[in-house]
């Protein structure tokens, strides 16, 4: 075993699979320099140059059309979106063209393009750097839309979205980005579609998506000794690991999503949907959904705490919900 | 590093453009015209439906640029994609089929008048979005280079498209980079009912490549013979890995926008445009009579052979299923399966 960060986890999955397949390449803003903004592509212009590390003008509209065109003419490239807010700009060759030309064409073509774009709040950057917006490309068909919340998944399930023919997007939570955690020297790869229980339990199933992963795991340490909280976080947004999230609620009866995303129209609404339409029976409980505010993202800190899920409110809402 | 390029007399060049290369361009063109004529005939008898844009009129300029192509060269569209398609790719039955939702057509009939792609040829698709193609262009120009291969891109687009932004960001990328790609603006003069005069601040498109350092021409797009030397120059550049070329083909659609919705151009231009003196097809027929390439009686065959191509492709398309309703999961995924 050895550290390694959740940035440097990103960096190496990149190497490895570049170094795996040479017509994988990265492009996208300042990534050429010094590995970026975020350093999340350290080490890849020394072993292979330039050319498979493409900077661009911030064009983001031209640049992932170009990964697509890129795609269609045979290379699988891997386009960095800085924060995921400034995929907007890009929202037609993204959901337009990528997410679509494999049905349109009759499958003459695959689309093996990564986006790797990090989200999410707790930095102070306020509306237009803080979005979360994995629900909107997951209701968008063609799409596979994952959220590393560890060091290991985020090198595990980048190299598979990597080897995937489809487009998928890898959702980044930049708070986590200095986390280091112990991993397994080499290689490995998570599968797209795999949940992990992140924690057993018996009394109520927590499925936590991305960040709040690791606050509802604090939650569920709080509550100790007083509700036992088994969590799951779903890792891949689509394709859904339902069988997992189904066989936790039939063991506890209870079942709480909590995602930083907003609330209405959100992701716990559609594992709240499947899970009443596929295990109703297991139900002990109406199922909920802890999110986000239907608010931008604020600036005060006061208020961006306010409108995120937190431990302790988490802590509430499991209480709530189990009567304790 | 900019160059204007005053149109020439095509009648100059046509010497030097091998009897062959204008056999296979007239028919091509009379192909074109025939395709988008059954096509509207079959979409007032509602035999085709959705949004049809037809090509006619322009023929001359998907036909001389297409020529310059080989196979595994790249083309992308627009939304008015059948005579890029039919250049390109040159099938008239499967294109005919894929404007009738049949499971033969080129994308299986998932993809209509806006949506044909042929992998095998390099078409990389029409589009819905108007400059959508543009990205697409930059990025298959952008796997030749990192290929190093000398094949080249055409990005096909229209005045109305031009003053989408994705075309200045590409332009800036393509230039920057020194990428095979040709950006090949057809001026018809209109965007749906928008004319150039009201849309865009320049009298001319091309120039504009001059703040990119990309260098331009303008062409009579109705001289399919100007279209074949000024794109062909162009792709020779691109081979040669200098970089992208911007050309303007000053052309006129002849038909309504889209479908049969009325037209509110004045009708004396319509029929200026459809005259002898104007129409890309009469004057390259006159063209090539003149200079005693064709006699008219081998023309008149000419049309009749195609006449008979374009009856058949229409009868291949009837006779073709269409998809089955269980298939249309098909290609949502690389596995093919439901995720
Ligand atoms: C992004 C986008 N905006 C608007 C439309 C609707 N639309 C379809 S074609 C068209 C006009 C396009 O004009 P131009 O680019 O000049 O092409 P032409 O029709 O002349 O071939 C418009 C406005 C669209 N399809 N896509």
């Amino acid at each position: 075993m050895r550290k390694l960060t959740y940035a440097a986890a990103i960096c190496e999955a990149q190497c490895e699979e570049m170094a795996r397949d040479d017509r994988v390449f990265v492009v996208g803003e300042d990534v050429d320099i010094a590995g970026g903004v975020y350093k999340l592509t350290c080490g890849i212009r020394e072993k292979f140059g330039e050319k498979r590390l493409v900077g661009t003008p911030i064009s983001e509209e031209a640049f992932c059309g170009l990964a697509v065109g890129a795609a269609m003419a045979g290379l699988r490239p891997i386009v960095e979106i800085m924060y995921i807010d400034f995929i907007l700009m890009a929202m037609d060759p993204v959901v337009n063209q990528m997410a679509k030309v494999q049905f349109m064409s009759g499958g003459q073509f695959r689309m093996p393009v990564t986006i790797r774009a990090q989200a999410g709040a707790g930095t102070a950057e306020a509306a237009q750097h803080s979005q979360s917006f994995e629900a909107w490309f997951a209701h968008t068909p063609g799409f596979k839309v994952c959220m590393p919340a560890t060091v290991y998944d985020a090198k595990g399930l980048l190299k598979s979205a990597i080897r995937d023919d489809n487009p998928v997007l890898v959702i980044e939570n930049r708070v986590l980005f200095f986390d280091e955690e112990e991993v397994p020297e080499g290689e490995w790869t998570v599968p797209l579609g795999k949940a992990d229980v992140a924690r057993e339990g018996k009394d109520i199933t927590l499925v936590a998506t991305g960040i709040m992963r690791r606050k509802a795991l604090a939650a569920a340490k709080a509550l100790e000794g007083k509700v036992s909280v088994e969590v799951i976080d779903p890792r891949t947004i689509v394709p859904l690991d339902m069988e997992t999230i189904l066989a936790s609620v039939g063991k506890t009866g209870r079942l709480l999503v909590v995602h930083e995303s907003p609330t209405r129209n959100g992701i716990g609404a559609e594992i709240v949907r499947r899970v009443v339409a596929e295990g109703f029976d297991y139900l002990d409980a109406p199922p909920k959904v802890f999110a986000g505010s239907d608010t931008p993202i604020p600036f005060s800190s006061t208020l961006e705490k306010a409108a995120l899920p937190q431990e302790e409110t988490i802590v509430r809402a499991v209480k709530e919900m189990v009567g304790a | 590093m900019a160059k204007k390029n005053q149109s020439p007399n095509a009648g100059v060049v046509a010497a030097e453009v091998p009897k062959e290369l204008k056999l296979h361009m007239l028919r091509q063109m009379i192909s074109l015209r025939r395709f988008e004529e059954e096509v509207k005939r079959l979409y007032c008898a509602g035999e085709i439906t959705g949004a049809i844009h037809l090509y006619v009129g322009q023929e001359a300029v998907a036909v001389g640029a297409c020529a310059c192509l080989r196979d595994d060269d790249y083309a992308t569209s627009g939304h008015r994609p059948h005579g890029h398609c039919l250049a390109k790719v040159f099938d008239l039955n499967r294109t005919m089929a894929e404007m009738m939702g049949r499971e033969t057509g080129l994308s299986r009939g998932r993809g209509g008048s806006m949506h044909q792609f042929d992998k095998a040829k390099g078409f990389l698709g029409g589009n819905g979005i108007v400059a959508g193609g543009v990205g697409i262009a930059l990025g298959a120009a952008f796997a030749s280079k990192y290929r190093g291969t000398d094949q080249v891109t055409v990005c096909f687009f229209s005045d109305g498209a031009s003053n989408q932004g994705v075309v200045h960001e590409a332009m800036n990328i393509a230039s920057l980079w020194k990428l095979p790609v040709i950006w090949l603006c057809e001026n018809n003069q209109i965007a749906a009912t928008t004319t150039v005069a009201r849309s865009t601040c320049t009298p001319d498109i091309a120039p504009r490549a001059e703040a990119y350092c990309i260098p331009w021409a303008i062409c009579d797009g109705n001289a399919v013979l100007d279209v074949y030397r000024t794109v062909g120059e162009a792709v020779a550049r691109a081979r040669r890995g200098e970089g992208s070329t911007f050309i303007e083909c000053k052309t006129y659609r002849l038909e309504p926008h889209c479908g049969i919705i009325a037209d509110q151009r004045p009708k004396e231009e319509l029929a200026l445009w459809r005259s002898p003196k104007k129409d890309c097809i009469k004057r390259f027929e006159a063209l090539l009579v003149g200079d005693k390439t064709f006699t008219p009686q081998e023309i008149e065959a000419m049309h009749r052979r195609v006449e008979q191509e374009i009856a058949g492709a229409v009868e291949f398309a009837r006779k073709s299923s269409f998809p089955a309703p269980e298939t249309l999961y098909d290609n949502v995924w690389a596995e093919g399966a439901k995720s």
